[in-house]
């Protein structure tokens, strides 16, 4: 677990000064994700040991959300002056994002021949 | 209060611990309370758990500072969990390289949907220009969004409310969406909701299954990168056709 930790932490590492050394406009842990991938297609796989501790802290993501959820409480006035534009929008364009993405990716796949209709 | 327990809550309240903790316990009971529930959509955890903290925070008049002190423990693990998003990806690895270009297409697709439609919304409905500018990056993962909206002249703790509210509309949304335009395969279900509402939707996708888990995991990850590059680019052109 630790072991797996410390792993996690360095990609992460990496990936801070990598942004920051080269003023990236991308955050540190997505590249450390993307260096992680790399390192994962060259080892072919994971250990055992990072397995077990990504699906570990995977499967509690959403608790990670919540501090800065909690945020929400030092915006009270500005989302009770600006509730409906706030909320239509954020229903409308998330809904909406969710069905041109899934019927777009789901026409485009039907064509291709690893895609799942196909027979 | 008694004397003697105001003076524990006093001594209590200025240790990390009790932020820590509180959050542990909010998260614990929404998540029994949302499997009681047998995964009510309405029940989300994140929003149950949010929502009892708030309340917690107003009632004993304890300011947001004094709460993150403790819970930033909890916010820190973020990074680490952004990282080991890479591992199921890799397991997925195979099936993802035959659909390369139809998710790379569907990407450009969804993120500028999600991105321009939340600003056009907001704007012709009237919102505030720092609003607007908070709400373009409301699909990507907390820290890229909250970097994104400060560039754009956005308010970064308010992106960070309004990209948890996405999270939770995606999460709660989704399956609606889904059946009504019969769309069944995993990978895509996943898919579209890593890039409509990031880490949210993905933790929403790894309860589903781990297919669609990593599609949405592949999907906030590269929607995170293409926003970074592409709404600081865009945005004031768009700006300049609202007006």
């Amino acid at each position: 677990m630790i072991g797996a930790l410390t792993v996690l932490l360095v990609f992460q590492l990496v990936g801070e000064a990598l942004a920051r050394g080269l003023d990236l406009p991308i955050p540190g842990p997505v590249i450390g994700m993307g260096l992680m991938f790399a390192a994962l297609v060259l080892r072919k796989g994971p250990g055992a040991e990072l397995r077990g501790a990504a699906t570990g802290i995977l499967q509690h993501l959403s608790l990670l959300f919540i501090p800065a959820g909690t945020g929400v409480m030092l915006h009270f006035q500005r989302l009770a002056d600006e509730w409906l534009p706030l909320t239509v929008a954020l229903i409308a364009s998330t809904l909406l994002s969710i069905a041109v993405s899934a019927l777009l990716l789901h026409a485009l796949s039907r064509h291709t021949p690893h895609g799942e209709d196909q027979p | 209060m008694n004397p003697a327990l105001g003076e524990i809550w006093v001594y209590l309240s200025t240790t990390p611990l009790l932020g820590l903790t509180l959050t542990l316990l909010a998260y614990q009971g929404a998540l029994w309370l949302y499997r009681r529930a047998n995964h009510h959509p309405l029940l989300n955890p994140v929003m149950v758990a949010v929502t009892v903290l708030v309340l917690v925070l107003t009632l004993t008049d304890t300011p947001y500072q004094t709460y993150f002190d403790g819970a930033q423990f909890v916010h820190f693990l973020l990074g680490p969990a952004t990282v080991a998003l890479a591992i199921p990806l890799y397991a997925q690895w195979e099936r993802l390289k035959g659909m390369l270009l139809p998710l790379l297409v569907t990407l450009v697709a969804g993120s500028l949907t999600a991105a321009l439609s939340a600003v056009g919304i907001a704007a012709l409905l009237g919102a505030s220009r720092e609003s607007v500018m908070s709400m373009a990056p409301k699909s990507v993962t907390m820290p890229i969004a909250m970097g994104v909206a400060e560039r754009l002249g956005g308010l970064p703790s308010l992106t960070a409310v309004l990209v948890m509210s996405t999270g939770i509309l995606g999460a709660v949304g989704a399956r609606y969406v889904y059946r009504l335009l019969r769309i069944e395969d995993h990978a895509v279900r996943g898919f579209a909701i890593g890039i409509a509402s990031h880490g949210i939707g993905t933790a929403r996708a790894f309860q589903v299954s781990e297919q669609a888990g990593a599609f949405a995991a592949l999907a906030m990850g590269l929607n995170g990168l293409l926003t970074a590059v592409m709404l600081p680019l865009i945005l004031p052109w768009l700006e300049a056709l609202l007006r």
